[in-house]
C-alpha cells in the first residue's frame, strides 16, 4: 500500500483529508522509478475547485497516456494544512505517488484566473522550491505557467521558467522529448530553457527584457539570444475532433464544484463581445463531430458512474449540432438515470423544451446576458442580443411555466453613462411586466415572478478591444452599483426585482494583475509575503494589506488602470500572438466608439488574423482577408535541438 | 429484489466520510452495470441503505448495506462485478439476496465489534487484560453523553457485551450499536482511562470494526443471540 505524505494524525484533525489522499477511481498510478518524466499537474487553488476543471483533465489523460511520463495532481493545500506543513517542514507532494514535487521533471501551473497568484508563490513555498524563476538550480523541477491568464504572463513572469501559451495538446510530447535529450547529452537548465524558448508556443521569460519610458510605458523590449524568437505565437489544435480527450476523468470521493462528466463540444466563439477576453483568445470556433460526442458522452458515463452530464463551450447555442446532441442526451441519460445540466442558451422555442425536459420548470430559472442595460450599450460591447428578443424570450418561458428569471449585467463598461445604468432597472421591469402580461392571474404559481439581477465590474482585459479602455476607480464602481440600485427601487415592479452586486475591491487588483507589466510582480511577492492567500475566497481576501503593499513597492494602481492607453502604446503581452491581430482589435475599438456593431463569424468574416490557423470556421482565405501577413516563424529546432 | 452487500474498509479509505461513501457507491453501482432500482421524480436516486455509518479514521472488515435491483445474474457475478470497479481500500466480501421480507439493513443493527489497536510507535498498554476485567466488573458505568441539543446520562455497562485483551496487546469489544443505546469504542476508551488513570491520546489507536451483528433472539428472550448482518440471508 502507499505510504502517505501526511501522518494519520495530521490527516485526523485537518478539514477534509480526502483532499490529500489521491486513490481516486481512474486516478493513474504508476512505477515512478520507471518513467523518465514526473509531471506534478497543480491547479493553484482548493481541490474542491481543481478537480473542477476540465483541462486538467485533459492534460493528465493525454501525458499519462505516454509510458515514459507519470503526471500526477496537486492542489492548494487549504489554510488549516499549510499552517502544518510549514511547521514541520512537510515538502508538498503528488496525490498519486505522494512523493515531493521538488523531486519531479516538472511542476505545471494553470493559471485560470488572476486571484490566484498569491496561491502560486504558496505552491513554491511550500513545495520548498524558490520563489523566483533564475534562483532556481539544475535539479530542481522545471516551472511552467499555462491557461488564460498566460495570456498577460508579465506580472508573474518572475516565478516560471516557461510558459506554455495556448492548447497544451500539441507541444508537451516535444518538450519532454528535447528535455530528455538534454538530459541524455549532459545539457544544464539553462541548456534545456535556451532549446525550449524555440519550441513554438514556448515562453522563457528570462530570456527576454523590458525597458521603460519616462511615463512609465514600456519602450521595448530586449530578447538575450538572437536565435530565439521575438513573438510567441499561440498553439492551436487544427481538428478538435481528433484531439486527446480524457474518457476516464479521475473521480473524486468528496463533492467538488462540478461533480459530473463534462463534454466540451467546441472551442472558441464567433460572437466577438468586445469585452470577452476568452471570445478573442480562443479564436478560430472549431467544433468536435457530434458523433464522436455521443460516443465519449456514453463512454464517460460508464467510466465514472456519474450521475449527470453537462456540455462546455462559450455560447453553446452556436454549436451546429446542438439540437442533435442534446436529442441524443435526453433519451440515453433518461434511460441510465443520468441528470443533464444544460449551458445557458439562447431562450427560444426549442431550448425551452429541452430545458421542460431535463429541469423541473418550477425550480429552475431562465439566464439572459444582456450585460448593459440599454441598446446603445449594447452596441458599444457587440452584444448581439435585443430588448425584443429578451422580451420576446422571457413571455414564452412564462407561458411554459416558468417564473424566474436571472439577468447579468457588467457597470463601468466604455461610454456608459447613467442612462445607462437606468437602463438595467428598466430592462428588469419590462421582464417583470411581461409575466404580468402573459400569465393571467389564476395561472400564477404564487402569484409572483422573480427577477434577479446581477452586475460584475467590467475589468478591461488584454487582447479585447478594451485593452485600451480606462477601467473605473474603486468610488466609480461603488457609485454605479449605488445608481443601479436606486434606479431598479424607482421601477414599477421593483418588488420583483432583486439586485446583487460585487466587491469593488477585487475587481481594482485583478485590473492591475489583467494589464499589469514585471513591475507588478514585486507586489504580489510583498503581499504574499505579508500573509495574502486564497484571495478569490473573500473571507481570505485582505485589501488593507495589498494597498499597503502598492505603498511599499511604489506601484501605482491607477498607472494600471484608469489610465486610457493611446493607440500606438506597447502593451506589455503585446510580444504574444493569440492570433488575433492589434489591427483588428483596434478597429473594434474604434467601431465601439462609433457604437457599431460588427456581425459574428458566421454571418461574415472580420479578418481578425485567426484565418492564419488555417483551421475551424475561418474561411479558406482568411488568413489574407484582413491583410494579415504570415509570421515569419522563427528558425525550429527539430527532433534533438540544439 | 433486495440485496445486502458486505464490505471492508481499510488503508487511505478510512478518510472518506460516511456521505462521500455512499456517494463512492452510487457511482460504483453504475460502473459495473447493476440494474439497480431509482426512486421516482426528477432526479431520481438509487434506493440504498447502510446498516451503521463508520467514522472517518475507523477501518472495518464488517460494513453493510443493502440495495434494491429490478434483475441480477448470480450474487457471485455482482460480486465480481462490483471488485472489478472498486479502489484500493474497499472490497466487497459478500454479496447476498435477502427474503423480501427482510427488515432494512439500519433497522437490523443491534451490536458491532471493534479491535482497538496501538498505532505503531505508541507503547502498548500494561497488564492490559486485568485492568480491562477490573473495569468491565464494576456494576455500572455512567457516561455523560453531550449532544448540541441534549445532555443525556448512559450506564455504559449494559451496553458492552465482551470486553477484552488479546494476544498482540489489543483491545476486542462487542457493544450496542442499535439506534437505541449505541456506544462508541471511544466512549469506552474514555471511560477506561479515567478508571485505570491512564492517558490515551485521542487518536492514538486505529479502530477496525470487525463485524455488525442483528440480534436473532426471540423478542421476549432477555439473551442476545448476535449474528453477523448477512447470516439472515
Amino acid at each position: 500500500m502507499r505510504k502517505l505524505a501526511l501522518s494519520d494524525d495530521i490527516l485526523l484533525q485537518i478539514e477534509k483529508p480526502a483532499r490529500y489522499i489521491g486513490n481516486e477511481v481512474n486516478s493513474v498510478m504508476k512505477d515512478g522509478a520507471k518513467t523518465a518524466v514526473r509531471f506534478a499537474m497543480c491547479f493553484p487553488d482548493v481541490y474542491e475547485i481543481g478537480m473542477s476543471h476540465l483541462g486538467i483533465q485533459i492534460i493528465y489523460s493525454m501525458l499519462n497516456s505516454w509510458d515514459d511520463v507519470w503526471c500526477e495532481r496537486v492542489y492548494s493545500p487549504w489554510v488549516d494544512l499549510d499552517r502544518i506543513m510549514r511547521k514541520n517542514h512537510i515538502p508538498l507532494f503528488g496525490l498519486e505517488s505522494q512523493q515531493p514535487v521538488k523531486d519531479m521533471d516538472f511542476l505545471g501551473i494553470t493559471l485560470q484566473y488572476e486571484m490566484c497568484y498569491t496561491n502560486i508563490l504558496q505552491i513554491l513555498d511550500l513545495a520548498q522550491l524558490p520563489l523566483l524563476a533564475v534562483d532556481r538550480g539544475e535539479n530542481m523541477p522545471v516551472v511552467i505557467g499555462g491557461g488564460p491568464c498566460t495570456y498577460n504572463p508579465e506580472p508573474i513572469a518572475a516565478f516560471f521558467d516557461l510558459f506554455y501559451i495556448g492548447e497544451a495538446e500539441t507541444q508537451y510530447r516535444r518538450l519532454f522529448d528535447w528535455y530528455l535529450a538534454n538530459k541524455r547529452a549532459g545539457g544544464t537548465r539553462q541548456d534545456f530553457l535556451r532549446g525550449a524558448a524555440r519550441i513554438p508556443g514556448i515562453y522563457v521569460p528570462q530570456f527576454y527584457e523590458e525597458t521603460y519610458q519616462e511615463d512609465g510605458t514600456i519602450r521595448g523590449r530586449r530578447k538575450l539570444y538572437d536565435n530565439i524568437p521575438d513573438t510567441v505565437r499561440k498553439e492551436v489544435v487544427t481538428d478538435v475532433s481528433d484531439a486527446h480527450y480524457p474518457l476516464k476523468p479521475v473521480v473524486p470521493f468528496i463533492k467538488v464544484t462540478q461533480d459530473r462528466v463534462v463534454l466540451e463540444i467546441q472551442r472558441g466563439c464567433i460572437r466577438g463581445c468586445r469585452f470577452c477576453q476568452a471570445g478573442q483568445i480562443y479564436r478560430p470556433v472549431r467544433e468536435r463531430h457530434v458523433d464522436k460526442l455521443k460516443n465519449y458522452a456514453v463512454e464517460m458515463l460508464k467510466n465514472t458512474g456519474h450521475e449527470e452530464i453537462s456540455l462546455s463551450s462559450l455560447s453553446s447555442s452556436d454549436y451546429s449540432c446542438l439540437n442533435e446532441l442534446l436529442d441524443f442526451l435526453i433519451e440515453d441519460c433518461d434511460r441510465k438515470h443520468i441528470n443533464i445540466s444544460l449551458p445557458s442558451l439562447r431562450i427560444d422555442a426549442f431550448s425551452l423544451d429541452v430545458m421542460s425536459k431535463v429541469q423541473d420548470v418550477k425550480k429552475s430559472s431562465l439566464t439572459f446576458a444582456p450585460e448593459a442595460g440599454s441598446q446603445r450599450l449594447r452596441d458599444v460591447i457587440n452584444k448581439g442580443l435585443t430588448e425584443e428578443v429578451i422580451l420576446n424570450g422571457a413571455a414564452l418561458a412564462f407561458e411554459g411555466g416558468w417564473t424566474r428569471v436571472k439577468l447579468y449585467f457588467m457597470l463601468g463598461l466604455p461610454t456608459e453613462t447613467e442612462e445607462d445604468i437606468r437602463g438595467i432597472g428598466e430592462l428588469s421591469n419590462k421582464i417583470a411586466a411581461t409575466f404580468f402580461e402573459t400569465v393571467p392571474k389564476e395561472k400564477r404559481i404564487n402569484g409572483k415572478v422573480q427577477i434577479v439581477a446581477s452586475t460584475s465590474f467590467f475589468i478591461p482585459k488584454p487582447f479585447t478591444p478594451f485593452q485600451w479602455a480606462p477601467m473605473c476607480t474603486k468610488e466609480e464602481f461603488l457609485e454605479k452599483a449605488y445608481h443601479t440600485k436606486k434606479g431598479i427601487m424607482e421601477q414599477l415592479n421593483q418588488k420583483s426585482i432583486k439586485y446583487n452586486w460585487h466587491e469593488a475591491d477585487v475587481s481594482v487588483l485583478e485590473g492591475v494583475f489583467a494589464r499589469g507589466d514585471r513591475r507588478v510582480s514585486q507586489v504580489i511577492l510583498e503581499a504574499y509575503k505579508r500573509g495574502c492567500l486564497f484571495d478569490s475566497w473573500s473571507e481570505y481576501f485582505h485589501n488593507d494589506v495589498w494597498m499597503e503593499c502598492f505603498d511599499a513597492c511604489g506601484v501605482d494602481i491607477g498607472f494600471y488602470t484608469t489610465r486610457e492607453r493611446a493607440d500606438d502604446e506597447i502593451f506589455p503581452w503585446d510580444f504574444i500572438d493569440c492570433g488575433v491581430s492589434r489591427q483588428f482589435l483596434l478597429r473594434e475599438w474604434n467601431r465601439a466608439k462609433e457604437q457599431t456593431v460588427s456581425p459574428n463569424c458566421k454571418v461574415q468574416c472580420q479578418g481578425c488574423g485567426a484565418g492564419r490557423f488555417r483551421c475551424g470556421i475561418c474561411p479558406t482565405d482568411a488568413a489574407r482577408n484582413g491583410g494579415m501577413e504570415e509570421h515569419a516563424a522563427a528558425s525550429l529546432p527539430e527532433g534533438g535541438l540544439l | 429484489m433486495k440485496i445486502r452487500i458486505k464490505f471492508a474498509k481499510y488503508g487511505t479509505m478510512k478518510y472518506i466520510g460516511h456521505l462521500d461513501m455512499m456517494r463512492f457507491f452510487q457511482k460504483a453501482i453504475r460502473r459495473a452495470g447493476i440494474d439497480v432500482k431509482y426512486s421516482e421524480g426528477f432526479s431520481p436516486h438509487q434506493i440504498m441503505s447502510f446498516a451503521a455509518p463508520l467514522g472517518v479514521g475507523i477501518e472495518s472488515t464488517g460494513e453493510y448495506m443493502d440495495i434494491e435491483v429490478l434483475s441480477m445474474t448470480s450474487a457471485e457475478a455482482m460480486k465480481q462485478a462490483l471488485n472489478q470497479v472498486m479502489v484500493e481500500g474497499v472490497e466487497i466480501l459478500s454479496v447476498s439476496v435477502l427474503p423480501d421480507n427482510a427488515q432494512n439493513a439500519m433497522a437490523s443493527v443491534s451490536a458491532a465489534s471493534y479491535r482497538l489497536k496501538m498505532k505503531e510507535g505508541r507503547f502498548p498498554i500494561e497488564d492490559l487484560q486485568h485492568k480491562l476485567q477490573d473495569f468491565y466488573a464494576q456494576e455500572t458505568i455512567p457516561y455523560t453523553k453531550e449532544t448540541k441539543k441534549s445532555v443525556v446520562e448512559l450506564d455504559l455497562k449494559q451496553g458492552i457485551y465482551e470486553l477484552t485483551a488479546e494476544q498482540d496487546g489489543s483491545v476486542y469489544m462487542l457493544v450496542n450499536a442499535s439506534s437505541s443505546g449505541s456506544i462508541k469504542p471511544v466512549m469506552v476508551m474514555e471511560k477506561f482511562c479515567q478508571f485505570t488513570g491512564m492517558t490515551i491520546p485521542e487518536g492514538a489507536c486505529q479502530i477496525t470494526r470487525l463485524e455488525t451483528y442483528t440480534d436473532s433472539a426471540a423478542s421476549d428472550d432477555r439473551t442476545h443471540r448476535f449474528t453477523p448482518l448477512d447470516a439472515v440471508c
